[in-house]
């Protein structure tokens, strides 16, 4: 990975707020650039939150007020935003986000039974972050693969029949290229 | 030169399509045979994916469900020429699953390349585009209207209708919106279509647009669909390079600027208002009604708002005209609607077909019945806020009035299929819980009921005070029903009463409890 979003080393989920100094001004300065990309246009709002959140792997806190002066928005109509939408992640994630669908059609396939098992295969809990800082389980409801039953979603990656063994070969693969 | 298509669409690839493909790729160099890669869209044939195709004298000849690992084995058997091998499927338009089908709005879907606008136009695409052009605008919304199609996105509102109050409104800008959020579970037809055939969704919109009197038009997709997003957006350069979009489009005079937007895992963005807020940078909340979005839509002025389905069945009813549409369906039902067989299916996937098929058809004679191979129990027909169906209600005919008779809904028409180890009171709760999580928070019913509900389905599968709480429930229902915004709090009380009123024995498994024991 090109850049890795800043992480304590225990894995667990700092407050933006303690977002260290140093990121700021980099953060800040990129907020801007994206925001200027997009023409500073409020209505682009979230493909800036998608963009920025795409480069620094969550949305720190600072680069709020950066966003919300180039848009002409107030700061708290730009954090209305960040809090409604469930992809924006205002705290640094695991290197890979696990997305399991959760909804009825994976229900019937037993998603159950494998979010169990993924939170045993990567000692966490859904929403939370592995300690290693690798991986980071979500429930999503729907990846829009409900014929092939239960889904998951790892980046831009879809898997499919994903059982306990499958996930397993999925997430060793994952983590030797982490390695590399 | 052989071609052989191995799909590009995101059901594909997450059963290995890419890797299928490589390894064809690389095999045919060692083998030193010439052979072009198609990407395609799906066939819809999900259960065989990846389904490879071969392009032969004697048509295509699919093989599926193949694995990197057979490819080999798969030029051994000279796949190539259409030679029998484990995964030999036979011709892929005489695969019973695909040939029961009525394919209008997939008529394209897996057979073209879906970035060629050549082969688009090959295969009759922007046929209805051109004949726009030299029909006046009104005319249009008569052959929309015509048709008989109803708004394919759920609530199965009169396309013609919608169209005509735009069109008759005086603006200095108007807008055309597609919601491709399809977040229900159990429906990816939309995103079949944005994968498979988007010139088709393109040319759908830019109809609407000639017809309503717009210039720009937003596509807002959900972020959970990427391979849909990059298509999407990949197809508008093209048919702007074509001048299929853009300025003065095929020398008509007519203009019109269509741009991708991604949702960020909102549900409630699926809800049209909910949608426009997003499209405009805000929280996705719901708006009341009135004004309708019509009315006063994106930015405040008047748009015509559709579901993916609904575009994209428009160039087939304008090429062929309305009645040719209409003469498929039955009742108020008209046209065809894309199935989709999901959950615990053996055979899952896409089956497009006129109104008028029956639940237990499509389950069993194409789905092939359960995955698991046990009887079915529950089948939730459109989406989550559907209801469930219980084994006796499968005959009921595919009609959004005949499904309104059984308190039932066809919606967008996902089947999502369970088998008798299936918990229906743990289903309900999980629609109360669901509604809870995705809630857009604006109104109390939905915002807070969600939340009581779920709290009130635990007391009874626990057996507290079963009695008075299963009462309670009823009486919440109501009040969501009644007295929510939108359809999410307003049609979560369907799955929940449907599971109580078909599967009463799940909501009483629990011993008794008195209610003192509950209180600590």
């Amino acid at each position: 990975m090109a850049k890795s979003p800043s992480r304590p080393k225990d894995g667990s989920i700092k407050a933006p707020a303690e977002e260290s100094h140093a990121a700021r001004p980099v953060s800040e300065a990129r907020a801007l650039a994206i925001c200027v990309h997009h023409g500073n246009r409020p209505d682009e709002l979230l493909e800036i939150l998608h963009a920025l959140q795409h480069e620094l792997g969550h949305i720190p806190e600072t680069t709020l007020p950066v966003i919300a002066n180039a848009l002409n928005l107030s700061r708290a109509e730009v954090y209305g935003v960040l809090t409604f939408y469930h992809e924006f992640h205002r705290a640094p994630v695991g290197r890979h986000v696990i997305k399991i669908c959760r909804a009825e059609a994976c229900q019937s396939m037993g998603t159950d039974a494998l979010c169990n098992h993924a939170e045993h295969k990567l000692s966490t809990k859904i929403g939370e972050t592995s300690s290693d800082g690798k991986f980071t389980i979500e429930a999503v409801y729907c990846l829009g693969n409900c014929a092939l039953s239960p889904a998951v979603m790892i980046g831009e990656n879809l898997y499919g029949k994903v059982d306990a063994k499958r996930f397993d070969e999925i997430v060793g693969s994952l983590d030797k290229e982490t390695v590399q | 030169m052989i071609t052989v298509y191995v799909p590009r669409d995101a059901a594909a690839l997450s059963v290995g399509a890419d890797e299928v493909a490589a390894a064809i790729a690389t095999e045919a160099v060692k083998q030193k045979k010439d052979v072009k890669i198609v990407r395609n869209g799906s066939r819809g044939m999900l259960f065989l994916e990846p389904l490879v195709e071969v392009e032969t004298p004697n048509g295509r000849i699919a093989y599926g469900p193949v694995s990197p690992s057979d490819v080999a084995d798969l030029f051994k058997a000279n796949f190539l020429e259409g030679g029998a091998h484990k995964h030999y499927r036979g011709a892929t338009k005489e695969i019973p699953y695909f040939k029961m089908q009525e394919r209008l709005t997939f008529a394209r879907c897996g057979i073209t390349d879906p970035l060629s606008i050549e082969d688009y136009r090959k295969h009759g695409g922007f046929d209805g585009l051109l004949k726009a052009i030299a029909m006046k605008p009104i005319d249009i919304v008569t052959e929309v209207t015509a048709s008989g199609l109803r708004g394919r996105g759920g609530a199965g509102f009169p396309t013609g209708i919608k169209w005509k109050t735009v069109h008759d409104l005086a603006a200095d800008q108007k807008y055309v919106a597609c919601n491709a959020d399809e977040g229900d579970s159990g429906t990816f037809a939309d995103r079949m279509l944005m994968e498979g055939d988007p010139f088709c969704l393109i040319e759908g919109m830019t109809i609407a647009a000639i017809a309503g009197g717009a210039t720009k038009g937003y596509i807002y997709v959900r972020s959970e669909y990427p391979h849909a997003i990059n298509a999407l957006k990949e197809a508008i350069e093209i048919a702007k390079k074509a001048n299929f979009l853009g300025t003065n489009i095929q020398g008509s005079g007519y203009s019109f600027d269509l741009f991708v937007r991604r949702g960020a895992g909102a549900y409630i963005c699926g809800e049209e208002t909910s949608m426009l807020e997003s499209i405009e940078g805000k929280r996705g909340l719901v708006r009341y009604k009135p004004p309708i979005p019509a009315i006063e839509g994106l930015f405040g002025k008047p748009t015509i708002i559709n579901n993916v389905m609904s575009f994209a069945a428009v160039p087939i009813i304008i090429a062929k005209g309305g009645e040719f549409y209409k003469n498929y369906g039955v009742g108020r039902s008209r046209g065809t609607l894309a199935f989709q067989l999901a959950g615990n299916i053996k055979q899952g996937g896409l089956v497009e077909k006129a109104f008028g098929v029956t639940t237990r058809e499509l389950i069993e004679k194409w789905g092939g019945g359960t995955a698991s191979g046990r009887p079915v129990r529950a089948v939730q027909v459109g989406g989550p806020l559907g209801a469930y169906l219980t084994v006796e209600k499968l005959d009921v005919p595919m009609d959004y009035e005949e499904f309104v008779k059984i308190d039932a809904m066809v919606g967008h028409g996902g089947l999502v299929v369970f088998d008798d180890t299936v918990d229906m009171a743990k289903m309900a709760r999980f629609a109360m819980e669901f509604c809870a999580i995705e809630s857009c928070g604006k109104c109390t019913p939905c915002r807070i009921g969600s939340q009581r509900g779920v709290e009130v389905i635990d007391k009874i599968i626990a057996g507290t005070d079963r009695t008075k709480n299963l009462e309670l429930l009823e009486d919440l229902c109501v009040t969501m029903t009644d007295g929510s915004l939108c359809a999410m709090g307003g049609l979560t009380p369907m799955p929940v009463m449907s599971a109580l009123k078909g599967f009463p024995d799940d909501f009483h498994r629990a011993p008794k409890q008195p209610v003192a024991e509950a209180a600590e």
